[in-house]
């Protein structure tokens, strides 16, 4: 406070400027180098464990390496195989299919978390139990799910009923990816639902009032004011639904193993497979399948930060 | 953890005894009650036996050992660890990180060990360009396991050739009883029937010929093979849906009364006991002969013990593969295992599965491993889909035969 007011500043005004910019490049500075430093430590973690293991695998995808023994530089070669690998586009044709189905979670959780939002008598407990498959593990639904496809199991009173007597869907290389999907959408349809009921919560209740008065209602309110007002819960929930469609690892793992001969593989299991399982030891083809899995999120990932960066940039 | 502890123990070890053996670092995957019984009995006995040892072991859990076992040989090797015979141990060999073992088989200057008597009949799976790279400790026999109370009732009797064998199971299915049982979800079961059918239509050099990638797969003589299993395949004598089954899933209807026979390994006699099989239903026979005149090889995989090539105490390494090769050690271990000690000079416990086994073994011809660790894993891993494919769906012999040849020819080159 009383510095600036001191003699020694009016007296001697060369020294007290030469100290003033000896101390002034960090002041300069500062708000510039700032968020650098506090974004270091996160920035160092994200080379060492993202974009350098990216970078080594694409290197990895033109060896041929058992993960053991010297790797051997082949180029493109194993590129060139896997056009030349069935099972690469059944797992490619799978991952599509994961994709497309699984989209369903979004309105199935839409509806279901329409459904809940209701003040009635005992409804939290409802609510708990709809959220109940997303909180248990992936495994255990996996498990629970093969165990009922199983045609000795629960479901057989069913199919005998349909006509289906002894049917396992998930050894029909047909339908057997159907099965996993169905199984995978139904935490995902409580994780869609979940975002929802958040997102319902926060309906600004003047519009809606505002929209009965102008004469809305049923579909045409839920459509014109309720929708538009869900739209950041949208976004994510389907954000977070690709996601989980393009990473269907565990599922395939757990219920099928990518079976019957390969015809439930996804590119993440297959990869796994090539390069880690028990009979894979293959890095080279195995990195050379996480890199096409690679390109085709890279895709979507562009595509989402562009859309972000516009709405943003109308938002502001 | 356990392992950075295990490894602190050995380098404190050896930096305050080096004048003694010190520690030996071991790595296994006995997550089952009886391999978990056997070792920890080995292991007392061998402490007791070499007091200036401390034994160190690194448990892994047995499908998690297959992944780990990479790591831990290239990262921190211990001083032994176990594995399997044959081709599945040649990626480690080939990288080096498997410790030529030959001195201990060939008994110079390990008098106690003398394996070449003992074991001489398994010395093949063990080596690998004209050496050995561990010792192997347990095996077991493949073969029909089959419900002696169904093939009664239908009036059957043990069938010892394919002819007898096809008409036993077209009896049993016109009495709606599935003949053969079998669970592929994890495919290896199908390598077991295809071996067979292989072993017995073309013989033990073939089926070696052909796991090392010397036959394509487009060879007549693969086809006879098809052919063969054509007979089984389509007029449905396996288990409905067997591609959504684990093996164990399999012995369910085995159990029940539905099916009557499975071609596997003695280590299944022990879930067919727990289902509530006795002596008195259960039984065992020897896939029957197909082509008359060729000797009969049998299936018998191999269970073995290895040093690291990074092992810091060489010396107890090779002095506990000895202890574990010796008649007396295998006799009792296998005891616990319920499996088939290797050394000849072991005796077998009284039980009918284990002397039928012995028996056959004994008589055989040769021994295969199995066809997923006789061929490298690649090619074991393709060829053990398409085998599955083709139970599945017979009519798709060629193509699934001309994909497995494409892969022969990349893995083999």
């Amino acid at each position: 406070m009383g510095w600036f007011s001191t003699t020694p500043f009016l007296n001697v005004p060369d020294s007290t400027q030469i100290t003033y910019r000896k101390s002034s490049w960090w002041k300069l500075n500062q708000q510039r180098l700032t968020p650098w430093i506090f974004l270091f430590p996160g920035l160092l973690l994200f080379l060492v464990y993202v974009i350098w293991p990216i970078f080594n695998s694409l290197y990895i995808s033109l060896l041929q390496w058992d993960g053991l023994s010297p790797a051997i530089y082949v180029g493109l070669s194993n590129y060139i195989e896997l056009l030349d690998d069935e099972y690469f586009y059944i797992s490619l044709m799978n991952n599509l299919k994961w994709l497309i189905l699984f989209m369903l979670a979004v309105p199935i959780g839409l509806g279901l978390a329409i459904f809940l939002n209701q003040t009635i008598f005992g409804i939290r407990l409802i609510k708990s139990l709809f959220f109940f498959p997303f909180v248990i593990s992936q495994v255990v639904i996996g498990i629970i799910f093969s165990w009922f496809y199983n045609p000795r199991g629960v479901i057989g009173p069913f199919l005998d009923k349909l006509g289906l007597s002894n049917y396992a869907i998930l050894a029909d290389e047909n339908f057997a990816t159907y099965g996993i999907i169905f199984a995978g959408i139904y935490p995902q349809i409580a994780y869609c639902m979940i975002l929802y009921l958040t997102g319902l919560n926060n309906l600004n209740t003047d519009q809606i009032e505002a929209g009965r008065m102008d004469g809305a209602k049923g579909l045409s309110l839920f459509k014109n004011i309720i929708l538009p007002q869900l739209k950041p819960a949208t976004f994510l929930a389907i954000v977070v639904t690709v996601i989980g469609s393009l990473r269907s690892f565990d599922m395939v793992a757990i219920m099928t193993q990518g079976g019957p001969y390969g015809s439930t593989n996804v590119l993440a299991y297959y990869m796994f497979e090539t390069a880690l399982s028990e009979y894979g030891y293959r890095m080279g083809y195995g990195s050379a399948i996480a890199a096409v899995l690679f390109t085709i999120m890279m895709f979507y990932i562009l595509f989402f930060i562009y859309r972000m960066y516009q709405s943003e940039k109308k938002g502001l | 953890m356990k392992k950075i502890i295990a490894t602190l123990t050995a380098i404190l070890a050896m930096g305050f005894s080096s004048s003694f053996a010190g520690t030996l670092v071991i790595n296994t995957d006995l997550t089952d009650p009886a391999p978990k019984a056997a070792f920890e009995w080995a292991f007392n006995k061998f402490q007791e036996e070499n007091p200036d040892v401390t034994i160190e072991v690194n448990n892994f859990d047995h499908e998690g050992y297959k992944q780990a076992i990479r790591n831990f040989l290239t990262t921190s090797p211990p001083d032994v660890f176990n594995w399997y015979a044959g081709n599945r141990m040649l990626p480690f060999v080939r990288a080096g990180l498997v410790e030529d073992v030959s001195d201990i088989w060939s008994d110079t200057g390990w008098v106690d060990g003398n394996l070449t008597e003992g074991m001489s009949h398994a010395k093949k799976p063990m080596t690998i360009g004209g050496k050995q790279w561990g010792i192997p400790y347990t095996y077991y026999q493949w073969g029909v396991y089959y419900r002696k109370d169904i093939f009664e009732a239908n009036g059957i009797s043990v069938p010892t050739t394919w002819d007898e064998f096809v008409a036993a199971c077209a009896t049993l299915k016109a009495a709606g009883v599935t003949p053969i049982t079998i669970g592929s979800k994890y495919l290896w079961t199908t390598a077991g029937v295809f071996d067979y059918l292989n072993l017995r239509t073309n013989g033990y050099e073939f089926h070696m010929a052909l796991t090392k990638g010397e036959i394509p797969y487009t060879d007549p003589r693969v086809h006879a093979v098809f052919d063969k299993w054509d007979e089984l395949v389509k007029p449905g004598y396996f288990l409905e849906n067997h591609a959504s089954l684990a093996w164990q899933e399999a012995i369910p209807p085995m159990i029940n009364g539905e099916a009557a026979m499975y071609v596997m390994g003695n280590f299944s006699v022990a879930l067919f006991k727990e289902g509530g099989l006795t002596n008195d239903n259960l039984g065992f026979f020897q896939f029957p002969e197909i082509t008359p005149g060729i000797p009969m090889a049998e299936e018998a995989p191999t269970d073995t013990m290895h040093i690291a090539s990074g092992a810091k105490n060489k010396t107890d390494a090779k002095r506990f593969l000895i202890f574990l090769s010796r008649a007396d050690v295998q006799e009792e271990m296998n005891k616990t295992l319920g499996q088939l000690p290797v050394n000849s000079g072991s005796k077998v416990d009284p039980d009918p599965f284990l002397e039928a086994g012995l028996n056959m073994l004994n008589n055989a011809y040769a021994m295969a491993q199995f066809y997923d660790r006789d061929a490298p894993a690649e090619m074991a891993s393709e060829g053990m889909k398409g085998f599955q494919e083709y139970m599945v769906n017979p009519d798709r012999r060629d193509k699934i035969l001309e994909r497995l040849e494409k892969v022969r020819q990349r893995v083999y080159k």
